[in-house]
């Protein structure tokens, strides 16, 4: 998995970009990892904590991922818990100055991180790779 | 007609002085909000508005808004930024839609003002989706509003119907003690959530108390609604 792979197929179509809203900074990077590492090429970038840290939701920090995830095929956005999601509910109520398309999805961020990310590898459009994470929701684990 | 005191005008100065006044009641109270809020939620309620509400006094320090709508929207936007828990999107949208209801309007009267707060209530609803008796905010902050409307369509003196307003938050908290949660983290809890006010309905108070104490300064300053410009400050000509 290395991020060279970029410049080949990738040119043909823009890829989904994914981000990971969570109240804790280390929670939001661990989940952006595993996503990376399962999902390949797809940009997986957290917004966790506080830009001073600590735990809490920054809308800032979660626009400016956003920005870094956006290649041109929309976003989808997961998030852990309350003010997580409040506040991107908040940021996609007034997505004017955001690009393109944002979404959230209705999903668990780990399980529907990984899903999203092997989704939006593979080249899904948003509605499907907002389907792939929210599908995580029933996955069994015995 | 009234013998009250005359009514404060609704203008920039009313509004900057109400979230002044919010702030710091706020920073008085933050150890009790946090302490409701480690009852049934994760304990940083008082703190978290607390940064919220002294971003909010750096901003509106550093730029003079112009209009109630300035105020209200600015205040809205650093509690989005500062807050960091679930009060922030909450209170911050709804300042920010009561300053859209406001407009551009350099003052607003009773009317405008339950007006600006029926938008922030449902502001608040729609981002939160909570309902009456899920022991939120809203639990106080409907009654308030109804309470504001009630008295706006009455033609009630403003100082009357803001005590209103508070006196129907007061009881809207008060009632959130036997509820059990069923929004945030305090939901988790289930039946364990009964027997504590809800932190947010706590807050709500707080802020609208806020209001009624800025109207009650300004009146007995003799901030008059009825003074046309900066040399008319004489009251109407009194009959008795």
């Amino acid at each position: 998995m290395t991020d060279q792979q970029n410049s080949g197929p990738a040119a043909s179509a823009p890829v989904v970009g994914l981000v990971l809203v969570s109240h804790s900074a280390r929670l939001a990077e661990g989940a952006a990892e595993l996503a990376r590492q399962l999902g390949g090429e797809a940009p997986v970038e957290p917004a966790g904590g506080l830009p001073e840290g600590g735990l809490g939701t920054s809308i800032e920090l979660i626009e400016q991922a956003v920005r870094a995830a956006d290649r041109g095929a929309g976003v989808v956005i997961l998030a852990d818990l309350g003010s997580a999601v409040l506040t991107v509910k908040l940021l996609l109520d007034d997505a004017a100055d955001l690009p393109g398309p944002v979404v959230l999805a209705d999903a668990p961020l780990v399980e529907g991180a990984v899903s999203a990310a092997v989704a939006a590898a593979s080249g899904a459009d948003l509605d499907a790779v907002r389907a792939a994470a929210e599908e995580a929701r029933d996955f069994r684990k015995l | 007609m009234t013998t009250s005191p005359a009514a404060p005008a609704l203008d920039t100065a009313f509004f900057t002085a109400w979230i002044t006044r919010a702030a710091a009641a706020i920073e008085a109270d933050r150890v009790r909000l946090t302490e409701l809020d480690a009852a049934i939620g994760d304990g940083d309620h008082g703190t978290n508005l607390d940064r919220g509400f002294a971003g909010v006094m750096r901003v509106l320090d550093t730029t003079s808004p112009r209009t109630p709508a300035t105020v209200l929207s600015l205040t809205g936007t650093t509690l989005i930024s500062k807050v960091g828990g679930a009060s922030g999107p909450l209170y911050g949208t709804a300042f920010r839609r009561a300053g859209s209801a406001l407009g551009d309007t350099p003052e607003t009267d009773l009317p405008g003002l339950a007006a600006a707060l029926d938008a922030a209530l449902a502001a608040i609803r729609k981002l939160g989706a909570a309902r009456d008796g899920d022991k939120t905010m809203v639990d106080a902050l409907a009654p308030a509003v109804a309470a504001l409307n009630d008295a706006a369509s009455k033609a009630t003196p403003l100082l009357d119907a803001l005590s209103a307003m508070v006196d129907a938050a007061r009881a809207g908290a008060e009632a959130t003690i036997p509820m059990q949660a069923s929004k945030g983290r305090a939901s988790y809890l289930g039946p364990r959530s009964i027997g504590h006010e809800d932190p947010g309905a706590a807050s709500t108070v707080v802020i609208l108390t806020a209001l009624l104490d800025a109207a009650i300064a300004a009146a007995s300053d003799g901030h008059s609604a009825a003074s046309g410009g900066p040399t008319d400050g004489r009251e109407e000509p009194s009959g008795d």
